[in-house]
């Protein structure tokens, strides 16, 4: 019997949520692992890392990296990967945009290491003792992953081939691209595996949104009676529909939330963030800048909001002085 | 939008001088720095002027790229409110720009680096006049230099990627 294509499976900077994600393919997932060999898949199976170095470079077809890049040990991986796989997929809004961890981009190296072990409330840590990379103990020397100054996507550190979008991407999406990998029919290099339209396109909600919407004040969702069945811009919740790809079948929307953007956007835009700021300030009911800041003061955090999924991506990248 | 950087050699240079990209908007502020040309009118050379068809035609998106791209400053320029060729693009700039303005301070890009000034065909002086204000406060502020700053970030991946190839190297003497 010919061996079966071998796919692989790995976590960086991730929450878990996107392993969640695989297992919830439920009993599809049988027929994933009847079709192809999971080699490594540190979530689920005992592989180590030395199985996987010792495999011919090349001779994995796919593996799904989730999670941003953000330690030494991280990128190795990504490398070592790289290497082993024909096809490398970013998996996840993290890998493919930076996701969440790269909200940590306002922010250097120090503020983030001082904040987590010495001032957050719950940390009680009087010798300020902070992780060091190399440690001798006990006549052993002992070694931790540096941590770096950035938060990266996956292509920000190897070349990647594919981008399953989404926090996490949907168990539909996942099988889609596994048949699209065992069938050898798959798009241009460098495609994100979901429909190039923007979730209006798809929105259950969009025949309520105005031709001519104006935003007269900003609410925030927990603050707010939110009508089930209207456009949330229109009832001046924000909203990243405009600016986000669609592909996640609407299911914020249909649970009464606004979308926050994970699936990233369309091919034509460069900067999700960018785009969804044009989209909010342009239908502002206001022509005076008092009254515009006025209105604006109901975003109290752009940047937490725009760029929720896509810091590391966005076109300045990070807080450029941090 | 290339992925070229429009000038390395301004911002890494030590006589460093400010580069500040501008759009205009082609019914009155780009008149205006055709009018102030013609008057022979003198002023800083440190601008690139690009002609939009309107400042509403401004999408956030170029401003962050040209500072991506190694800008000192972006100078929009537009019509005075009520004189818009297109009745409303000049107000939907306004309310883009305050936004982006909030989103650039947080980003930490000083505010003195975006400016939005309402410019009418025949103010060729204030073409000028706002140019050489604006290089005075962004030489104040000093180089931006993001595309020097892009390079300094990644510089912790590149030795990485020299360990891992000299690794190689070793493993296949």
């Amino acid at each position: 019997m010919p061996d079966k294509p071998k796919i692989a499976f790995y976590w960086c900077a991730s929450c878990g949520g996107c392993e969640e994600s695989i297992v919830d393919l439920a009993e599809d997932i049988l027929e994933v692992a009847q079709a192809v060999d999971i080699v490594f898949w540190p979530v689920a199976l005992d592989f180590k890392r030395k199985d996987v170095e010792a495999m011919p470079d090349g001779s994995i077809l796919a593996t799904m990296v989730n999670g941003s890049i953000r330690t030494s040990e991280q990128e190795e991986m990504a490398y070592l990967l790289r290497r082993k796989s024909q096809i490398l997929i970013a998996y996840g809004s993290c890998a493919h945009m930076g996701g969440v961890p790269s909200l940590a981009n306002q922010f250097s190296r120090e503020q983030i290491l001082r904040y987590v072990y010495e001032e957050a409330p719950t940390v009680v840590n009087e010798q300020k003792v902070r992780p060091q990379p190399r440690h001798q103990y006990d006549g052993t020397a002992l070694t931790l992953p540096e941590f770096r100054g950035l938060a990266r996507s996956l292509d920000q550190v190897v070349e990647v081939d594919y981008y399953l979008p989404g926090c996490p991407p949907t168990p539909k999406l996942l099988k889609q691209a596994v048949l699209a990998l065992l069938s050898g029919e798959l798009p241009p290099k460098g495609t994100v595996l979901a429909p190039d339209v923007a979730l209006c396109d798809q929105c259950p909600r969009k025949e309520t949104k105005p031709a001519d919407l104006q935003i007269h004040e900003f609410k925030r969702p927990h603050w707010t009676q939110i009508d089930p069945e209207k456009c949330f811009l229109a009832q001046g919740v924000v909203c990243m529909g405009p600016a986000t790809r669609s592909g996640c079948e609407a299911q914020c929307i249909q649970g009464n939330m606004p979308c926050t953007g994970c699936f990233g956007p369309t091919s034509r835009v460069r900067d999700q963030g960018a785009k969804i700021l044009s989209a909010l300030a342009s239908p502002i009911s206001a022509r005076e800048p008092e009254e515009i800041e006025k209105i604006l003061g109901g975003i109290p955090d752009p940047v937490g909001t725009f760029y929720r999924y896509s810091l590391a991506k966005s076109l300045l990248r990070a807080k450029v002085t941090r | 939008m290339e992925d070229k950087p429009i000038t390395d050699k301004l911002v890494t240079s030590a006589d460093w001088e400010p580069l500040i990209v501008a759009f205009f908007c082609n019914w009155c502020t780009y008149t205006a720095a055709d009018l102030a040309g013609v008057s022979r009118m003198g002023y800083d050379h440190n601008v690139r002027v690009i002609r939009v068809m309107c400042s509403g035609r401004v999408d956030p998106q170029f401003v962050l790229d040209a500072f991506a791209h190694g800008a000192d400053g972006v100078l929009i320029g537009g019509c005075h409110p009520g004189d818009c060729h297109y009745v409303e693009g000049n107000y939907k700039t306004l309310r883009r720009y305050h936004l982006l303005k909030r989103v650039l301070r947080d980003l930490g890009i000083e505010e003195g680096r975006l400016r939005l000034e309402w410019i009418a065909a025949s103010e060729g002086e204030k073409v000028a006049k706002t140019i050489n204000e604006m290089v005075e406060q962004v030489r104040a502020l000093g180089p931006l230099r993001l595309t020097r700053r892009f390079k300094e970030w990644d510089a912790e991946l590149a030795s990485f990627e020299a360990e891992a190839r000299s690794e190689e190297v070793a493993t296949h003497a």
